[in-house]
């Protein structure tokens, strides 16, 4: 590590001032930044702790009957208190270990946008509003490839806006040693139609399966899930082919449709 | 009723009251006045010519105290290989230079160029940043059989190419060749061990002290065996005599083989301490850890198996390729031939066993012991042929192995050992009852019904444990005595302090050993402790590994403490005025036979140092004995293992639904120690089998260089202990040592791999996936999907 100043603002305001330096780095819950900090790999001069802003804490629910959770809200947080919309509490539940769960922010997760992380999937799959200090970002413009957003420098995730499903359900098939995602499918059924989100599969990050969507909201059924998608532009690694991924998109995907209430 | 005491017994593990409540000391601990630290710079390339390393900017950076390259090494001795191996035609392996610090070239990722000595290690690591390297890249050698190809790029270029040794033993050619020949069925399976990186919690840390008063160095360091690094390093590297170097390793936080060598940092901070002439300490990252602990396994291996008509086996043939990494790690020599090639006759009567073995150097990491060396690798083989022999036959696999099970002892195998003792009947009778063998067909339905296919896989093992007769080794290359040492200082007021040349890094021996002494003398355990890990206080014994703890060093104290019984006899003949040949010890009162005279433990104790009324013309006061243990034999703990998998026929995702050991270890001192012991080498075997692999890409890059790539086994990878269960109710006592015990510490390691993968191959068979006949491990989610699909 490399040394660096700490400041823990207490407001919005006083952390997107903070930020406007050069080389700072906003400071969720560290369970990505701390470890890319400790093999010096990143070198910011001044982090801003979020961790003591009130008002990117906690679980609600909007006037418009969306699930709001603050930027800074713990998956532990979620875990226990999304119990509105218990597909995504399940994901938060299941992310990493308690020691994680009780640091590891929704902000930083999606502000991380790693290609096998599982918040990513939630939001996509749920059309989910990003809300930050200056905009609203809807999901499907948010998420712009493996670790990337549009989120400008300094921009500080505030707040996550779920609208709430009839039913959801995240599968996740755990990559062995890490336990991210080696395929994660969220899928939440809507009035107006169903949203599937595949992350830990493609290149290009996490992304919707039209193909799928299509099919299951005309019949939200497993039965009518089709069949898996091309392995081109899947990811190809130690643990697994393009194929055996592209493979387990159907598979996760049937099972989420079962397991989905 | 068990015992509550002694030998048998199942007394808490006194040490672990430190353990957990962090009040440990482990060699991290410990901080000496004054010192600095280092930090290595270590090759990100697998292979290179090194043409400059400037060193002159970092060396101004705050804090830098010293900058060491190659170049300061080149008076001191490299790092030596403590076994020789002789090539099948009569040449000594080729012995390549393993320098302290990288000289001329870098041969595999993570090996140390350059080491900065600074005030912090934040400022070591920075000023690191500021050496220049000019290092030409060179193509990498990773796959052995490209190694051994003509013309391959060579790791060493004063070798003649990769090859270490070519190695061949057991049955001759002739005879093997010839029972091939008349054989009714050959079944031959190529396979892949998977190479392994050991994870220890703790990874390696040394701290070297010296002292310029007296000209005494000091290393503290995270070793299985202090005396040996003290005679390895003292003689070998650095030419420090022994009484001038203390070795110590104090708590150590699990070792699984790879703390058993010597390495490179260990010998660093001991001489940079003198050069810098202040103590210098280095603790592994986990990072460092994976790319510089020596890794474990890593064959290939072509296994073939003769049966006649009746399914007797005729002979068992293998050529592996064993990978010695970059340069050879301080018993990688050994692994692949001896401590492998003489087990390869497994539990069974085969009349012709040959082992071929080619050590291949590549650019990676050093390749040497890891819990079971070399035994896991033969029992792999092993029972995955004779298991696709059954499959192929249309036979039982258990009747196949019993068939062929060896039943006389002793028993001279074709590959040199002769088995003790044994009775593999008994541990795979006890195997199939519990495992209700005869349960497994309405198990399979109801797995099946959940859409779930299901597998039971059986097999035998056997380890020679106890390392080793001296005149044996020293046979075979070893360049050590594979002996061991106890010292029991009986204290004047009776309290008694054991110093052994084992070390115990998990094993328990703080509880253990105390065990055995205390049944001998019949004292309360608690008058009794163990004094282990600091060559200054023990005397010379060669350490933990192997499991040889008990066998040797245990004998060794048994031996020390029977000196201890006469003599005390004699001590306590004069004060009772009666012939020490008459006088009985029980329950720590010594009694003149057939007479209520007696005298208790503490005041012969005290008569020993405080020896007024003491026969002084006949035996000298003090009680206090050394023995050296050196064994007659290797012991040889044998068992059969079984479990059960369900595997995911769409993810093919494997979970072991039930496993169950039954092993004869012989006697057995602590149950619930020699529990735990099997139920955490099974744990590792099937971390092996389904989870760890330590893998590269072609340029010799780490690919599985962190827990986010290398999985470990965690506790829901195992079955739940109701379904965890581990017997050693089999005991045919080892027949050469004192306490008759053959050593448990690395059996779950050896007997479980092949479990688990016959499990799923026979899995997968019932789901009609019989074009499957191996899957090389770890038997992963995508290799078990890319087996079903013929991918
Ligand atoms: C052992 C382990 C296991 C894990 N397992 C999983 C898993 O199974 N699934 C999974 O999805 N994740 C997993 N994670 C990642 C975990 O969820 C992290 O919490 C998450 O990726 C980052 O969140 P954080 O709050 O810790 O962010 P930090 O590490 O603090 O920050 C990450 C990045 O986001 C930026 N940032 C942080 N907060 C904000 C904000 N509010 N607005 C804008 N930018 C911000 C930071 O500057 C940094 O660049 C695991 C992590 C660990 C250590």
């Amino acid at each position: 590590m490399y040394s660096f100043d700490i400041q823990r603002p207490t407001s919005v305001g006083d952390a997107v001032a903070a930020l406007g330096t050069d080389e700072a780095l906003p400071l969720g819950g560290g369970q990505t930044l701390i470890p890319t900090l400790k093999q010096r790999l990143s070198a910011p001069s001044v982090l801003v702790s979020l961790s003591g802003i009130a008002e990117m804490k906690g679980v609600c629910t909007g006037d418009d009957g969306a699930l709001c959770i603050g930027g800074g809200t713990t998956h532990a947080t979620v875990a226990k208190e999304a119990s509105v919309y218990p597909g995504l509490a399940a994901l938060a539940g299941n992310i990493g270990d308690p020691a994680v769960r009780n640091r590891g922010t929704i902000g930083g997760s999606l502000a991380n946008n790693d290609p096998s992380a599982c918040y990513p999937a939630a939001a996509l799959g749920s059309g989910a509003t990003i809300v930050t200090n200056t905009r609203s970002i809807a999901a499907d413009d948010y998420f712009q490839g493996m670790f990337a957003t549009a989120l400008n420098e300094g921009e500080i995730i505030t707040e996550v806006r779920f609208p709430v499903p009839e039913k959801s359900a995240y599968m996740k098939f755990e990559q062995p040693a890490s336990r991210f995602a080696l395929v994660g499918v969220f899928v939440a059924k809507y009035a107006d139609g169903v949203r599937v989100a595949v992350t830990g599969a493609s290149e290009e990050g996490v992304f919707r399966w039209t193909e799928a969507e299509a099919a299951l909201s005309s019949n939200f059924s497993a039965d009518a899930v089709p069949a898996a998608p091309s392995g081109d532009g899947m990811i190809s690694d130690l643990h697994g082919s393009g194929a055996y991924r592209a493979h387990l998109v159907a598979v996760m995907t049937k099972r989420a449709v079962a397991a989905a209430s | 009723m068990p015992k509550d005491h002694g030998i048998g017994a199942s007394p808490k593990r006194r040490e672990d009251v430190r353990f957990l409540t962090g009040a440990g000391n482990y060699t991290d601990d410990i901080n000496v006045h004054g010192q600095a630290y280092v930090h290595f710079l270590r090759s990100d390339m697998a292979h290179g010519t090194i043409n400059k390393i400037d060193t002159s900017a970092a060396e101004g950076m705050p804090g830098v105290v010293r900058i060491f390259t190659g170049a300061d090494f080149e008076g001191v001795g490299g790092l030596p290989c403590g076994w020789e191996i002789t090539d099948k035609n009569g040449d000594a392996m080729k012995e390549p230079g393993h320098p302290v610090l990288c000289q001329g070239k870098v041969r595999h990722v993570g090996d140390p160029i350059a080491a900065v000595v600074a005030d912090s290690l934040e400022e070591a690591r920075t000023a690191a940043e500021a050496i220049e390297l000019d290092i030409t890249e060179l193509p990498a050698v990773v796959d052995m059989g490209k190694a051994l190809e003509a013309g391959s790029t060579k790791v060493h270029d004063d070798l003649a190419d990769n090859l270490c040794y070519d190695w061949q033993f057991g049955s001759d050619t002739e005879t093997t060749d010839a029972a091939f020949k008349s054989a009714a069925h050959v079944t031959t399976l190529e396979l892949v061990n998977n190479r392994l990186v050991a994870n220890p919690m703790e990874p390696r840390v040394a701290v070297g002290d010296y002292s310029r008063a007296n000209d005494e160095h000091t290393l503290y360091t995270t070793s299985q065996n202090p005396h040996v690094i003290r005679l390895l390093m003292g003689a070998f590297v650095l030419g420090i005599p022994e009484h001038k170097l203390r070795v110590v390793a104090p708590d150590v936080g699990g070792g699984f083989g790879t703390k058993i060598f010597h390495y490179a940092e260990e010998a660093f901070c001991t001489f940079a301490a003198k050069a810098c002439n202040r103590p210098v300490k280095w603790t592994s990252t986990r990072s460092e850890a994976f790319m510089s602990d020596a890794h474990g396994r890593d064959h290939v291996t072509t296994i073939e198996l003769a049966l006649d008509k009746d399914n007797n086996f005729l002979a068992v043939r293998t050529d592996t390729k064993a990978n010695m990494g970059a340069y050879l790690s301080t018993f990688a020599s050994s692994v692949p031939t001896w401590l492998h090639g003489t087990l390869m006759a497994g539990n069974y009567k085969t009349p012709a066993v040959q082992v071929n073995v080619k050590a291949v150097f590549t650019n990676t990491v050093p390749v040497d012991a890891y819990r079971g060396a070399g035994r896991p690798e033969a029992t792999f083989q092993l029972e995955r042929v004779i298991d696709k022999a059954a499959r192929e036959l249309g036979v039982d696999p258990i009747a196949l192995r019993r068939q062929n099970f060896i039943t006389q002892f002793p028993y001279a195998t074709p590959v040199a050992v002769e088995y003790d003792t044994g009775d593999y009947e008994a541990t795979m009778a006890k195997m199939e009852e519990l495992m209700d063998i005869g349960g497994f067909a309405a198990r399979r339905k109801a797995s099946e019904a959940k859409g779930m296919l299901r597998g039971l896989g059986v097999n035998c093992f056997i380890e020679a444990c106890g390392i080793a007769p001296s005149n044996l080794v020293g046979q075979l290359g070893a360049r050590a005595g594979l002996y061991d040492a106890a010292t029991v200082r009986v204290n004047a007021t009776g309290s008694i302090s054991v110093m052994v040349g084992a070390h115990s890094h998990g094993q328990g021996h703080e509880t253990v050993f105390p065990q055995v002494v205390a049944e001998m003398l019949g004292i309360d355990e608690g008058m009794i402790d163990i004094v282990h890990g600091d060559t200054s206080k023990i005397p010379f014994g060669m350490g933990t590994y192997g499991s040889r703890s008990l066998a040797v060093c245990g004998s060794a104290m048994v031996r020390a403490t029977e000196k201890i019984i006469n003599k005390a006899k004699k001590i306590a003949g004069h004060l009772l005025e009666a012939s020490d040949s008459d006088i009985e010890l029980k329950d720590g009162q010594f009694t003149v036979a057939g007479t209520d005279k007696s005298v208790a433990w503490g005041d012969v104790t005290l008569a020993a140092y405080v020896p007024h009324n003491y026969p002084l013309e006949d035996i000298e006061p003090g009680l206090e004995e050394t023995a050296f243990y050196d064994p007659a034999n290797f012991t040889y703990p044998a068992g059969a293992y079984a479990c059960e998998v369900e595997v995911d026929p769409e993810t093919g995702k494997v979970t072991i639904e039930k496993f169950v050991s039954a092993d004869d270890f012989g006697n057995v001192v602590n149950p619930m120690i020699v529990e735990g012991q099997v139920h955490g080498g099974i744990a590792q075997g099937i971390g092996q089998a389904l989870l760890e692999n330590c893998a590269y890409d072609e340029n010799g890059q780490l690919l599985s260089a962190s827990y986010m790539d290398y999985a470990m086994p965690r506790a829901d990878d195992i079955p739940h202990m109701a379904s965890y269960v581990v017997d050693h109710s089999c005991q045919t006592p080892c027949t050469h040592n004192p306490l008759g015990v053959k050593g448990c510490g690395e059996a779950g390691a050896i007997g479980s791999p092949p479990t688990v993968v016959n499990a799923v191959i026979d899995a997968l068979h019932s789901g009609g996936h019989t074009h499957v006949s191996h899957i090389d491990m770890p038997v992963s989610p995508s290799r078990v999907w890319a087996a079903m699909n013929g991918q």
